[in-house]
């Protein structure tokens, strides 16, 4: 059987896994499903991504031939997608076990449960070829996401989760109402085919309105400044592993789908002239740059300032997309790809000294740098990934973003770069600076190092940040076949 | 323009424009919720409008009948409405944990409850938490 055909799979393994995860009892086996599920679509999508660069492929679901059918389209762009969000999965889950324990004492097999529709809903999103399908798999995410955010210990976190529920799903029916105008237009739901007989009917105010739904509704989901404003407390409320897994995916997806929607079923040459998309996406990428990098320099909340950045580094990608070049959008998917690993890395570092600390407080974690050296090490230098230093992968999307910016004749951009740049050194700085140079408050308990079981994944993810700055091929590499398959063109 | 023949998409253009102003303009998070059930019931008429054709018969094949109605629109918003009542379940769950844990579910009275406050010390610590779920 051709590994291809083993792609779906990826997708229904984490859904069939999840009901029978929900009734499992205790805590070690709702986990070992989890992280066995998440495992085999990580051993999926990484076999068939080297299938995936030669060019793409398509399952028909039912056997039931598309159109008319529900087809996964798979090409270079969902499967490097698809390959990122399993690895996430995959990583962040080994942390996990002991940080639930704690943060989510009880009822474990809901819990990862939901997680389970989560990831399979985010897997759903990425592979389909069918815009029907892609609202579908968003609400199965989108709605789990809501209820473990709601696990958070604190209070607020309902709160945040409410908020999120409300814009979510304004987003989410602002998509359904662009896909039904298309849908009136062309009789189709499939992305090839809507690709195909858009050009008839391209001159309507209903295409036109299509794309403006289509692009207000994602940009609610991938927290496009200034729809972003769920996001920050989404992230500092939720449990620390869902945290660190929606912050590495679920915003990222979004941005995949509206590169799908922009570049393969509207085509670039539609899409960027029916609308001024180009200069609307720049300067909001921009605006999230400079607004997201200046609140996160004053957050006390260490979760909450990883969330403003989330918001900034969502910021580039936006930017790096707006170029309309093969190069842009390759640079786009590059600090796609890296800016997981870095915010993954980041939130694990700090969900371990919440574990230990119960705070992530800056002013409670003032001298925390020499109690729990390990844990504070990896956060500092996946720090630098996220500052863009040379030898990280943060650096590699940062340089490509540059070059890109450069051939597209926008050099002015290199500035703007270098100064959120400057403005991500100085909220890194300050945590490094709270943690090993300023004395621990008054009568406050020692802490100890926390245990191995969670800074040896940390630890491989901070590598990864690393490895990813040296070996630039699978990167690099995706990325390239990405934009190629996503504009048709070379970077 | 013949206006009255267009009289579904006027029902939902108004529709969704009192769900939307309820969804933003009302604190009370059940009426929110309420508006956001208006909003996304406008966006099913509109489908299910469009799957209409004048003349059209139900979509059975029998003998002698060459006009069907789409069908599709009708399987689409099955599935929609699923999802928005699964989405209603949700936001009502989260109103009920929410006036637990606050005593409102107005928006006014929760005293800018997204501030910068500390947090609590350990999870578990504090009694303003419901059993753990939403």
């Amino acid at each position: 059987m051709n590994i291809v055909e083993w792609l779906p799979f990826s997708v229904l393994v984490p859904l069939i896994a999840a009901p029978v995860c929900a009734l499992l009892p205790g805590r070690v086996l709702p986990w070992l499903l989890a992280f066995l599920s998440a495992l085999a679509a990580l051993l999926i999508t990484a076999i068939a991504l080297p299938v995936l660069w030669q060019g793409e492929v398509s399952y028909p679901f039912g056997n039931w031939p598309p159109p008319i059918g529900i087809e996964y389209r798979i090409d270079a762009a969902n499967g490097m997608v698809a390959l990122l969000v399993a690895a996430i999965a995959a990583f962040v889950l080994p942390w996990a076990r002991i940080i639930n324990n704690q943060e989510v004492p009880e009822r474990q097999g809901i819990f990862y449960a939901l997680f389970l529709m989560a990831f399979a809903g985010l897997m759903g999103i990425t592979l389909t070829g069918d815009v029907f399908n892609v609202f579908v798999f968003l609400e199965i995410s989108s709605l789990s996401t809501y209820a473990l955010i709601a696990h958070g210990w604190d209070r607020r976190a309902l709160l945040a989760s409410f908020r999120y529920l409300i814009m979510g799903t304004v987003g989410a029916t602002f998509l359904l109402i662009g896909i039904g105008f298309l849908y009136m237009m062309t009789g189709t739901l499939n992305m090839a085919d809507l690709a195909e007989r858009l050009p008839e009917v391209r001159d309507t105010t209903a295409v036109r309105a299509a794309l403006a739904f289509i692009i207000v509704g994602l940009g609610l989901k991938l927290a496009l400044f200034p729809l972003h404003l769920w996001l920050p407390n989404a992230y500092a409320y939720a449990p620390n592993f869902i945290s660190t897994f929606i912050a590495a995916t679920a915003t990222k997806v979004a941005l995949y789908v509206m590169l799908r929607f922009v570049f393969t079923v509207f085509a670039p040459d539609y899409s960027f002239v029916a609308l001024p998309l180009s200069a609307v996406l720049m300067a909001l990428g921009i605006a999230g740059m400079f607004a997201g990098s200046w609140v996160a320099m004053f957050q006390d909340n260490l979760k909450r300032m990883l969330a403003y950045s989330s918001v900034a580094q969502i910021g580039y990608m936006v930017l790096a997309i707006s170029m309309v070049t093969s190069l842009g959008v390759a640079a786009g998917l590059l600090h796609l790809f890296n800016h997981a690993l870095m915010k993954a890395a980041l939130f694990m570092a700090l969900g371990t000294v919440f574990y230990q600390t119960g705070s992530v407080q800056i002013h409670r974690l003032r001298g925390i740098g020499r109690q729990m050296p390990w844990t504070m090490t990896a956060f500092a230098l996946a720090g630098l990934s996220l500052i863009g230093v040379p030898l990280t992968a943060g650096f590699i999307s940062k340089w490509y973003l540059i070059l890109a910016a450069l051939q597209a004749d926008l050099a002015w951009l290199i500035p703007l770069i270098l100064i959120t740049s400057l403005m991500a050194i100085y909220y890194i700085w300050r945590v490094v600076e709270a943690a090993w140079f300023l004395e621990p408050p008054d009568h406050s308990e020692p802490v100890s190092e926390a245990p191995a079981a969670l800074l040896i994944p940390l630890w491989v993810m901070v590598a990864l940040n690393f490895y990813f700055g040296i070996d630039t091929r699978l990167t690099v590499g995706a990325a390239e076949a990405a934009a190629r398959a996503l504009t048709g063109v070379a970077p | 323009m013949d206006w009255l023949g267009h009289i579904n998409y006027w029902a939902v253009v108004i529709l969704m424009m009192i769900g939307f102003y309820t969804v933003i303009a009302r604190g009370n998070m059940v009426k929110k919720i309420m508006g956001l059930n208006l909003f996304q019931t406008s966006v099913f008429i509109m489908f299910i409008s469009a799957g209409k054709i004048i003349g059209g018969s139900t979509p059975v094949l029998r003998e002698g009948i060459t006009v069907y109605s789409n069908p599709l629109p009708h399987v689409l918003i099955l599935t929609a409405i699923v999802v928005g009542v699964a989405t209603t379940a949700v936001g009502l769950a989260l109103a009920v944990r929410i006036r637990e844990a606050y005593g409102t579910i107005e928006d006014d009275e929760l005293l800018d409850p997204m501030d910068q406050t500390p947090d609590h010390s350990r999870p578990g610590d504090h009694a303003g938490k419901g059993d753990g779920s939403a």
